[in-house]
């Protein structure tokens, strides 16, 4: 066993309310240089849609991510036998076209246009050329357009949905959307770093954050392709890949990432697993029905003695451990189960973990018109006349399995049921304990789901390790030496090479 | 070393000497000393500076042929250079000469292809034309003379993989050898001399240019593990 630490995140779904302020935030620190204009390290997406860029979940047309090739595991997209070959021309690199092309408004002609019989406008232009353009796309193109049928409809998820279901997505009555805030996932078995020709990429072994060396990077571009979440962007302005960084230098101050920080919602919380990483090869080849159980499995009690010991073994200290115990992460994805990674079917082993959203409250057809009059103890029958497909839903978080996402959703409704019960007093308590008890939950843990996704505070859900960066580093090296530098102890101006 | 002092005499004032005895040791000098630097004092800037972000479709019919076509030519400079005598044997035999030259001017062409691909995407791509440096031009026109040239000397000066063992080995061994013996080279038709010269300009010009990129081709991918971990501290010893 090789106990090793990874910074894990949970995104509350239900509780997103699609204002992308943690975009914005994330943007003006990171992202707001010339190249980087289309990069989001943090987008929030409208499901169903196509997302963000265009279609990312195809892997058929991206080739991100892994497959089980006989027993071992292969990059879809490349190998060590065909990278050589590639390097010249990817064959799977997408395009500005499949993300947008960034523009801005020539605002000054508001201002020194002269006399004139019209209103001077100001027209779009490209932030690449300059030039004046038609947009035809943006970052965030199809938010809340779910039921639309040139976005929604497209969604991959879809797949294997029959017709019919598909359909009703459409319908005015059950036009059905929810939000999917993403960053980049800090993957156990990451296919960004796997791919990297130069070995620019890697992931930091004290908090698991997956990062590029940016004076190791020489534009090979396999990243991009690789990743299946398409969360590393390629810099067309200095000729080197970016993705997110989980706002590293703040969390070594002891602050939440900034997309965290501003989180409006309050749906994100930040905290340490413990996992095994001797047992990551075998349990990211494991078949489509195992895996989402399998990476649960990989993730270590930190209360566990042996555990405890293999930490210490591993250089963490008891201050360290204590922080692994206090994660909220571990509790929504190992004791309360109902945390689901994204798209594990990539097997990229991702550390983001989604509470899917209950959204729209379970209903039932009232003279064919709509209604949520449902009785608690209908709850758990309803669920396949949810709004939302459960096969969709089960398509992004549980690698289709339907059962996984019904177990985390019967929890969750069980514990909207008990606290009606206790607070409201419309549902007979006996009622509530018997629903509780079917979604395999106690009144202790439902009291604790309760309070940690409605009245969580700041500390309770960052629980932010504390990395001892000033033990690693500045014990060594003099900080004077970088001082007037560009930061972070990189002491040259990116600029484009020659 | 006696050699070289006695023909500095004349360096200057004979043309020859100047093009391929105190072109090339220039050129040698300048691209070990501004390489070597440029990678010591801005790692940022060795890159590949690959644009198949903004534009995609030309870039297949550019980067593509080009270099297969030109790792192609390299490396059969390289081996006239390195093994002569084995390629005069080999060129023995009429039927294998041809093999050899016309694979090499398949690859020349490809080459072509590929630059005239390069430059014309350079020329109408808008979005290729924000990220293309003055350097980016200089050297992709100084290929283009150097492989109309090569192509050239294929087609009207035969046969280029025998002459090269006999003649133009033995010159770029003497200036390794700090013995340049330039007897043979300054007698050689204008085509020629013009492929010596872009040659070692191109050498001279590299450092400066994004050809950098090829010195730090990614080979030891093909043994590496695939997950890389760096520790920033020692990860055996527990910090309390």
């Amino acid at each position: 066993m090789d106990v090793r630490a990874q910074v894990s995140m949970v995104f509350h779904l239900d509780k997103c309310i699609g204002c992308h302020t943690c975009s914005i935030s994330c943007k003006n620190i990171w992202t707001d240089r010339r190249g980087t204009e289309y990069m989001w390290f943090n987008n929030v997406e409208t499901k169903p849609g196509t997302g963000y860029p265009t279609q990312w979940e195809n892997q058929d047309k991206y080739k991100g991510g892994w497959e089980v090739k006989g027993s071992s595991l292969k990059l879809k997209s490349t190998s060590k036998a065909k990278y050589l070959p590639n390097i010249f021309h990817h064959p799977h690199m997408p395009t500005m076209d499949d993300y947008y092309e960034p523009w801005t408004y020539r605002y000054d002609n508001l201002f020194n246009a002269p006399a004139g019989d019209d209103q001077p406008i100001a027209r779009a232009v490209s932030m690449v050329t300059g030039e004046p353009m038609e947009i035809k796309a943006g970052p965030n193109w199809d938010d809340d357009l779910g039921g639309s049928p040139i976005y929604a409809s497209n969604d991959v998820n879809l797949k294997g949905l029959p017709e019919e279901t598909r359909q009703q997505l459409n319908a005015l009555e059950r036009l059905v959307f929810f939000y999917f805030p993403r960053i980049c996932n800090h993957c156990l078995n990451p296919a960004c770093v796997a791919s990297c020709p130069s070995g620019a990429l890697y992931k930091r072994g004290e908090d698991g954050i997956v990062l590029i060396n940016q004076k190791v990077c020489r534009a090979w571009r396999s990243c991009v392709a690789a990743c299946p979440y398409k969360k590393t962007y390629f810099n067309w302005s200095t000729g080197k890949s970016e993705k997110c960084l989980l706002c590293y230098p703040r969390l070594e101050t002891g602050q939440a990432p900034a997309c965290f920080h501003s989180c409006v919602g309050r749906i994100r919380y930040l905290g340490l697993l413990f996992y095994d990483a001797d047992r990551i090869k075998e349990v990211a080849a494991l078949p489509d029905d195992k895996i989402v159980e399998g990476q649960r499995d990989l993730i270590l009690d930190p209360f566990d003695p042996e555990v405890i010991a293999g930490a210490k073994k591993n250089g963490m200290s008891d201050e360290f451990i204590e922080y692994a115990q206090r994660s909220p992460v571990y509790k929504f994805v190992k004791v309360w189960k109902i945390a689901l990674p994204p798209h594990l079917e990539y097997r990229t082993m991702p550390m983001l973990f989604y509470v899917p959203p209950l959204l729209p409250v379970l209903g039932s057809t009232d003279n064919n018109i709509y209604s949520n009059k449902t009785k608690p103890e209908d709850v758990f029958h309803k669920f396949d006349e949810m709004r939302i497909p459960m096969e969709y839903m089960a398509n992004i978080f549980s690698v289709g399995k339907v059962d996984l996402m019904k177990y985390t959703l019967k929890k969750l409704m069980a514990v909207r049921v008990f606290k009606r019960a206790q607070t409201v007093g419309d549902i007979e308590m006996a009622t509530a304990l018997e629903t509780l008890h079917a979604a395999d939950t106690t009144e202790e843990e439902a009291e604790a789901i309760y309070r940690m996704t409605s009245l969580p505070t700041f500390s309770q859900r960052f629980v932010i390790p504390p990395l001892h960066r000033e033990m690693a580093v500045e014990a060594y090296k003099d900080p004077a030496d970088f001082k007037k530098s560009v930061g972070f102890g990189f002491t040259e101006a990116p600029k484009r090479g020659l | 070393m006696p050699s070289l002092l006695a023909q500095s005499e004349s360096l200057f004032a004979n043309l020859d000497s100047v093009l391929f005895v105190g072109l090339p040791y220039a050129a040698i000098v300048l691209f070990l000393y501004a390489t070597i630097r440029r990678y010591v004092s801005s790692k940022f800037g060795y890159s590949s500076l690959s644009s198949q972000f903004l534009e995609n479709k030309k870039l297949f019919y550019a980067s593509a042929p080009w270099h297969f076509g030109i790792i192609a030519l390299f490396f059969g400079h390289l081996i006239g250079f390195l093994i002569p005598r084995e390629i005069l044997w080999w060129n023995s035999v009429p039927a294998r000469l041809y093999v050899i030259e016309l694979s090499a001017l398949i690859f020349a062409i490809l080459a072509l292809v590929g630059l005239v691909n390069a430059l014309h995407r350079r020329a109408t791509s808008s979005r290729i034309r924000v990220v293309t440096s003055k350097m980016d031009v200089v050297i992709l026109i100084l290929l283009l003379i150097q492989v109309v040239d090569g192509i050239w000397i294929a087609l009207f000066h035969r046969w280029g993989s025998s002459w090269f063992a006999g003649i133009m080995a033995p010159y770029l061994w003497s200036l390794f050898k700090f013995s340049p013996d330039i007897s043979a080279v300054k007698e050689m038709p204008f085509a020629i001399k013009l492929h010596v010269v872009g040659a070692f300009v191109i050498l001279g010009v590299f450092p400066f240019t994004r050809l950098v990129h090829m010195l730090v081709l990614p080979l030891s991918y093909m043994w590496r593990r695939p997950q890389q971990v760096i520790w920033n501290r020692d990860r055996r010893t527990t910090k309390s």
